[in-house]
């Protein structure tokens, strides 16, 4: 044992607080990260879908001959060779691998394939005939819920329900279906191990969810199945259910080939879920001085052809329905409803955002009935740590600092007046088309709330596995890195808790850790992030205990001033810890809605600030400024980061991307038709960050992920009411709701 | 079917023998023949950006070219930006200021604004903005991507 003296102290590099740069900047600054899209193998096929041209049709015949008549066509499978469970699906599995007697949606895949090549996989998927029978499609999400086509209701009542304000006003409100639109789209590669089972390296935020899938459709062993994290170019929620996985899976069994597929733009718009479209109707009540004393609300998503995430989505939704503020009689009936439309899921802030465009339109609606400034109306019924949700009646008990987050928006300087005189700045952009005179300016306000975790009593957990290295240490998880940093974090907090400044962090597969649960919810920071803390805690408390050591830094462990084991001898050694972490408890709730539905919630507000050509229904969003409740920012960068990229998807809702539905076909499934904001649509954005102790997450940490989503969109809602005296009763905004009313 | 073609393409100075049907997109030809995966399809047909690379020096949309048109001309992709294992100033910035996220629309918004620097390293921060408007992110918010470059571009000149 080295009994060297002299320890350096200091505290280790890029631990949390700093914003260390991230570990996969350089292979994905080079081109050299691997993305599903990029994967490949010795012998690989390629594979198509099939998909049904139609929102809803009796499927009467396949004929896969043709197909197979073509030469280096390997296989085409239908619902018939499903060797297992014949459905799928996150919540209820109700989706069928492959449609077999009806196919439910526009795109629903009916067939797969597998061939040499990619165009002879094409060319294949095109020559399987389909004798489809259409059949009336039911896409009125109101005819739907006459019919009693759901797959949930809700229903809150919370307080006297007798109770009635001075002042009240009514609203009804619509939010279009939007895209997650991730840069990369759905890809995949599936490999036979020669014994029957299959690794499958797919687009994922959950790969456990996707094994457990995999292995009921395709009737194996879990231990026959492992799904491996992958590189993925962006996910917002599209990639939570299953699409490619087990048809991929299917065909390399089948043909005993690796088989690769890649969704094109087009069928990745068809072959993921969307964020729900949304009708809201409301009714707030308050006294003279402002206080809120009765809400109603009701609540309808259209869910699709399928159940995927659309009953948590619509708890959420409901949940959520009054916003961050207090009220002691609430009544909010909601529901999903089941179309031919295409299915509706998991996207970035998951039914929070759609009521949240509800309740503070309402709320600004109050504000003006009684001519009081729109923020000290929010600040009077401020839903705070202690106060319970109005909706579910839950106390408070974390941190929800919203009058400070009211306070810090009423705090932030407002840019010099306007219009600017540079054409790109102008609402149209650079076509030139407004004039500075015909454009007037507005400033609005929305505050959001959301859960963190998942909720009503599913049991959400997380593995992490801290283990030492020659170099430092290493963190394995299953969690997924969609691009948010979690890479980054998970390393910090390692590194915080044990002391050294070398830790990585390794993406493993499903037989060899865990479940991480789904890179969703804002989750993953508090829960991985969680786990990751407590063995990397427990670890350290080891080796100091197994060495009578009161330091562990980079050069080993030290009693006092000597090193009584180096760091050689400790990696020789097998330390490990593995943790399970769960966040506390929630319940489902009772038949009123009530109960201890959530783990965790976050508060955030923004402050939009736009131009508009009324007379051409233009807008430019100049700024988005936001104060975000964040417990603890443990990479600041990372935080903020999220900020700017969450703002601009809210953005995106309020003024340009919408999925345009013609009888469950979608009319618009190309980036050149579907808009996405560029830099020029890009406003400019402060972030405040709220940091407040108490959060369960490691070291306080709150998610950040979707709060900057939430309100975003309802900001610029009302700063487009406030600069055109329209009612914007719907988004996203269009020209026509601005110019044509 | 047109049967297949022998080409050569230069691509980031090391010459490529392969053998493409006259309708191969230059994109396709790059990832799958060249093995060249840095260069990224977002969209397939012009709008995203996450495809661009440079020819002869000039961004362009990878996936809007044909691999037959492009023998004779000088490619450059992500690959080949940084030298001998030292990144490219603009890589560099991006690393710094967080100007990536997912990384997917990197490579392309790296050949963009190395295009547009190469020419002109005085470009204005709302140039840049011009310039930078043809790729699409769907995870930054643009923000750290327009600091990066601009920090890059003080860099780059001379
Ligand atoms: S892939 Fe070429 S522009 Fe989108
Ligand atoms: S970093 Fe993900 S698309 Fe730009």
């Amino acid at each position: 044992m080295s009994t060297r003296t002299g320890r350096k102290v200091g505290t280790p590099q890029g631990v949390v607080g700093t914003s260390p740069l991230r570990p996969d900047g350089i292979p994905k600054l080079q081109g050299r990260f691997e993305y599903a899209q990029d994967l490949a193998a010795e012998g690989m096929l390629w594979a198509a879908t099939v998909r049904s041209p139609h929102a809803r049709a009796r499927i009467a015949s396949i004929d896969i001959a043709p197909a197979l008549a073509i030469g280096g066509v390997h296989a085409c499978l239908t619902a018939d060779d499903v060797p297992g469970r014949a459905t799928f699906g996150l919540e209820h599995p109700d989706q069928p691998v492959l449609a077999a007697q009806e196919a439910r949606f526009w795109g629903e895949p009916v067939a797969v394939v597998a061939a040499e090549d990619l165009d002879t996989a094409r060319r294949a998927a095109a020559a399987i005939e389909v004798g489809y029978e259409p059949l009336e499609a039911l896409t009125d999400p109101e005819e739907a819920n006459r019919r009693d086509e759901v797959f949930r209701r809700m229903r809150i009542r919370r307080g006297d329900q007798s109770v009635r304000g001075a002042v009240v006003v009514e609203g009804e409100y619509e939010v279009g279906m939007q895209d997650q639109a991730p840069l990369g789209t759905e890809a995949g590669l599936a490999v036979p191990d020669g014994q029957g089972g299959v690794d499958l390296y797919a687009t994922s935020q959950y790969v456990h969810v996707d094994q457990e899938q995999v292995v009921a459709s395709l009737g194996l062993r879990p231990d026959q199945v492992r799904s491996h994290p992958t590189g993925i170019g962006g996910a917002f929620g599209a990639r939570e259910d299953v699409n490619l996985h087990i048809h991929l899976c299917m065909l390399a069994l089948h043909t005993g080939r690796p088989v690769k597929m890649v969704y094109r733009r087009s069928e990745s718009f068809t072959g993921h879920v969307h964020r729900h479209p949304a009708w809201l109707r409301y009714r707030h009540e308050a006294d003279r001085d402002g206080r809120l004393v009765r809400v109603e609300a009701s609540v309808v998503l259209d869910g699709g052809a399928y159940a995927s995430t659309t009953s948590a989505v619509l708890a959420n939704a409901c949940y959520f329905a009054v916003g961050p503020y207090t009220c002691d009689s609430v009544a909010v009936d909601g529901v999903g409803v089941r179309t031919n439309n295409p299915p509706c899921g998991a996207m970035r802030g998951f039914g929070a955002v759609q009521v949240c465009f509800g309740y503070e339109s309402q709320m600004d609606r109050l504000a003006h009935a009684l001519e009081m400034d729109p923020l000290t109306l929010r600040e009077i019924n401020a839903l705070e740590t202690g106060h319970p949700l109005a909706t579910t009646g839950q106390v408070i008990q974390t941190p929800l600092p919203t009058v400070e987050v009211i306070k810090s928006l009423q705090a932030m300087p407002l840019p010099e007046a306007g219009p600017s005189d540079l054409p790109t700045e102008l609402p149209g952009g650079s076509g030139l088309t407004s004039e500075p005179q015909h454009v007037t300016r507005g400033v609005g306000y929305a505050l959001g709330i959301k859960n963190l975790g998942f909720s009503e009593g599913s049991d959400d957990y997380a593995q992490a596995r801290v283990r030492i290295t020659d170099s430092g240490a290493v963190v394995e998880t299953a969690a997924i890195e969609v691009g948010q940093g979690l890479v980054t974090v998970l390393a910090q907090i390692a590194r915080s808790a044990l002391g050294i400044s070398h830790v990585e962090v390794a993406h493993v597969d499903t037989s060899k850790i865990d479940s991480a649960g789904s890179t969703s919810a804002s989750r993953q920071t508090q829960v991985s992030g969680g786990a990751t803390l407590e063995a990397a805690q427990r670890l350290r408390e080891r080796i100091l205990g197994q060495f009578d050591g009161d330091v562990l830094d980079d050069e080993g462990v030290w009693r006092g001033d000597t090193l009584v084991t180096p760091w050689t001898a400790l990696a020789a050694g097998d330390w490990e810890e593995t943790v399970t972490f769960r966040h506390p408890p929630t319940t489902m709730t009772d038949d009123n809605g009530q109960g201890v539905a959530h783990a965790d919630f976050a508060v955030a507000g923004h402050r939009a600030v736009v131009d508009v050509d009324v007379e051409l229904g233009l807008v430019k969003v100049l700024r988005v400024d936001t104060a975000q409740d964040v417990g603890l920012a443990l990479n600041p960068q990372s935080v903020r980061g999220q900020i700017e990229g969450g703002i601009l998807q809210g953005v995106g809702l309020a003024v340009m991307e919408e999925l345009v539905m013609g009888e469950g076909v979608i009319l618009n499934p190309t980036f050149t038709d579907y808009l996405l904001p560029t830099i020029l649509d890009a406003p400019e954005v402060e972030a405040l960050l709220i940091e407040q102790e108490g959060s369960w997450g490691p070291y306080g940490a709150k998610g950040v992920g979707e709060p900057p989503t939430i309100s975003s969109t309802a900001a610029v809602a009302a700063a487009i009411r406030a600069a055109s005296g329209r009612e914007i009763e719907r988004v996203p905004v269009r020209p026509q709701d601005i110019a044509l009313p | 079917m047109i049967p297949p073609r022998d080409i050569t393409l230069l691509v980031n100075g090391r010459e490529y023998s392969v053998q493409v049907e006259p309708r191969k997109t230059l994109a396709d030809t790059i990832r799958e023949d060249c093995g060249l995966t840095g260069t990224h399809l977002g969209c397939e047909h012009g709008v995203c950006g996450a495809c661009t690379i440079l020819i002869d020096g000039s961004p362009v949309r990878s996936c809007l070219l044909f691999a037959v048109q492009c023998q004779g001309t000088a490619i450059e992709t992500v690959e080949g930006l940084a030298t001998d294992g030292v990144l490219h100033p603009l890589q560099e910035a991006f690393w710094e200021h967080h100007g990536l996220q997912c990384g997917f629309c990197t490579p392309g918004f790296l050949m963009l604004a190395k295009g547009a620097l190469d020419e002109d390293p005085s470009l204005t921060r709302d140039e840049l903005r011009e310039v930078l408007s043809s790729n699409l992110c769907r995870c930054t918010g643009y923000q750290n991507i327009l600091i990066a470059v601009e920090a890059a571009a003080a860099r780059m000149r001379p």
